[in-house]
């Protein structure tokens, strides 16, 4: 082989590589231009308006947000169902993922971190229609008979909890298995930046007297915050796209509710539901710009999280997974 | 006085660290609950209803007992075959590429940047994608075009899996120390077939273990499956037509009325976690016991 052959092979093999990394980007072009055609029918049909409007029916006033016979769309329910979803599973899911980080990194014992690791990495390995058949069999049906009564009772002063749907289904469903399923990404992440923050600094709030407790809040937690943030949105990152289990456990009704137990319907949701077999063009269209919204939505709290977690894990070793 | 004070204090302070300590303990307990919760409800419902006909069978009518799940999983083997296919190479070269050629450069830090964010989109958008791009379309510029096809349910996995694959494969490539390369180049072997035959091999046992993960991920996939495979009660091979998965007739069954679609649900279940949970396992080993070895 002549050294002229082997400096083209060389070209061409750089080329070739430089060529399949720039798929990435062809992919996100592809997907954006397909999701932006696909809504141009709604979106000159409804502009903005799409996000927030609100119809009524003409015979009982009732509001009515979702309505493919008569051709009249509003995503506003699944805005709602969607933020109050993922708020909820952020709220049961933040508490608790901080806590297993704060044992795994500051207060574990060797030899269980090991199997912990493991199981919280199983945990994230779950696909979502197995946590959604485990909802609907058995997390739904504590809901209904323990939970749902008990909540009732104590908190259905607030209007936030009301009794008229007894199928344990709902938001308060879609919240627990959210949480559940966005719990190891978010605490494997703060464990992450909370190793980052350099051993000296832990041993500085130690030397001054402080106990293990004000070492941690001090020390590590303050250090972190930050990641801990963009660990957080990458969570809810998830919470916000995430499909089948809360499809499987949300009721599916284009509606909006006070009470936190009634039925709803996430973008997610009613993308999976009525896509394949949408009637007609502006159906369509309304379900591609859900798709858009959510497209875009998903990119930015991603581009927003992995700043935020990459600005503090800049200078720590580089981790493999 | 004042002693007395500091003794209040510092009482009230390891009251506080010990709280704290049992709080993160319990959240922990809290955390693992579910998920042996989970693990033993899947082996106690799926094993129970495990039987060979799940895997020789195809489904029975509705309502009518017995069947099994055999077309779905050849269907899941065809769509990850399809969608390796297309996620793997492009993933392994985009990956090379980000640690072979690009490194420091500013396309090769838009480009981590990008599939870092490609990763967090949800899975359903890339149906919707694949949907508009090959269901849809009745011009048949793309092949398999038109209607619902095991090829477009393919292509959606195989979008997903790109970039997985690319990220852990830069990781890995990133450990290979530089002498190697560099003992490559100076016995005069071309870049191309350092960058193969020396990095790569190298590292390939850490790029097989992403991939397996890219898979292992995909595996599980449901949402970009509805609306682009669609689902089959029938055998069928075809990438031309609607083809069964695991994931989408677990969905499908799970939310059916029939307790006997309830347990193929649950089996199928068991037998997905069981694949996930070997895939994770053998990256697990593979990666605690040193990727590269002797390569450090």
């Amino acid at each position: 082989m002549s050294r002229g052959n082997s400096a083209i092979a060389d070209r061409g093999f750089h080329w070739l590589m430089v060529l399949c990394a720039l798929c990435i980007f062809a992919i996100v072009v592809l997907i954006s231009t397909e999701l932006i055609a696909g809504s141009h029918l709604s979106w000159t049909k409804f502009g903005f308006k799409f996000f927030y409007q609100i119809f009524y029916d003409p015979n009982t006033n009732q509001p009515l947000y979702w309505d493919p016979v008569n051709g009249e769309f509003s995503a506003l329910p699944f805005v709602f169902g969607t933020l109050v979803s993922s708020f909820l599973g952020l709220l049961m899911a933040v508490p608790l993922a901080i806590g297993v980080a704060v044992f795994l990194t500051e207060m574990c014992p060797a030899f269980l971190r090991g199997p912990l690791a493991f199981l919280t990495e199983l945990l994230a390995a779950i696909p979502s229609v197995i946590y959604g058949l485990w909802a609907v069999f058995i997390l739904v049906p504590i809901l209904r008979e323990h939970v749902n009564p008990l909540l009732i009772r104590t908190l259905g002063w607030t209007g936030l909890v009301s009794d008229d749907n007894p199928t344990g289904l709902g938001f308060l469903a879609a919240g627990v298995i959210l949480a559940i399923m966005i719990l190891p990404i978010i605490s494997s992440l703060t464990r992450e930046v909370m190793l980052a923050v350099p051993h000296s600094q832990r041993e500085a709030v130690l030397a001054l007297g402080a106990t293990r407790w004000e070492m941690i809040r001090m020390g590590v937690l303050r250090n972190a915050r930050i990641g801990i943030v963009g660990a957080i949105i990458l969570g809810l990152g998830r919470a916000l796209g995430e499909t089948m289990a809360v499809t499987m456990v949300i009721g599916n009704t284009p509606e909006i509710h006070r009470s936190l137990l009634a039925n709803g319907s996430t973008m997610a949701s009613v993308i999976a539901n009525e896509y394949g077999e949408a009637s007609g063009n502006l159906h369509f269209s309304a379900l591609t710009e859900i798709g858009l919204a959510l497209f875009i939505v998903t990119i930015i709290v991603n581009a927003l999280a992995r700043i935020l977690v990459w600005a503090v894990t800049r200078g720590a070793p580089a981790r493999v997974s | 006085m004042k002693l007395q004070q500091n003794n209040f204090r510092s009482k009230v302070r390891s009251l506080t660290d010990a709280v704290a300590s049992g709080l993160a303990v319990l959240s922990t307990i809290i955390v693992v609950a579910p998920l042996v919760a989970i693990f033993i409800y899947l082996v106690y419902k799926g094993a129970s209803s495990l039987n060979l006909d799940f895997f020789t069978k195809i489904p029975k009518p509705e309502g009518e007992p017995g069947g099994g799940m055999a077309n779905a999983i050849v269907g899941s083997g065809i769509l990850l075959a399809l969608a390796s296919a297309i996620g793997v190479p492009i993933g392994i070269a985009g990956g090379i590429f980000l640690a072979e050629f690009g490194r420091g450069t500013k396309l090769a830090n838009a480009v981590r940047f990008t599939a870092d964010v490609l990763n967090g989109v949800p899975s359903i958008v890339m149906g919707v994608a694949a949907y508009a791009l090959i269901v849809r379309p009745q011009n048949h510029i793309l092949p398999f075009s038109g209607h619902f096809s095991a090829f477009s349910g393919g292509v959606a996995l195989g979008i997903m899996m790109i970039p997985t694959v690319c990220r852990t494969t830069e990781e890995m490539l990133l450990m290979v120390p530089h002498a190697v390369r560099e003992a490559a180049l100076a016995l005069g072997v071309p870049n191309w077939r350092s960058v193969l035959s020396i990095t790569v091999k190298t590292a390939s046992p850490g790029i097989i273990t992403g991939c397996m993960l890219a898979f292992a991920r995909v595996a599980g996939e449901t949402a970009p499956l509805i609306f682009t495979a669609l689902g089959n009660s029938f055998w069928s091979t075809s990438l031309d037509r609607p083809i069964a998965a695991l994931p989408l007739q677990i969905y499908i069954y799970a939310i059916s009325p029939y307790d006997d679609l309830h347990r193929l649900a649950w089996a199928g279940a068991l037998v997905l976690i069981v694949l996930i949970v070997m895939a994770v396992s053998l990256v697990r080993y593979v990666t605690s016991r040193g990727v590269l070895k002797g390569a450090s």
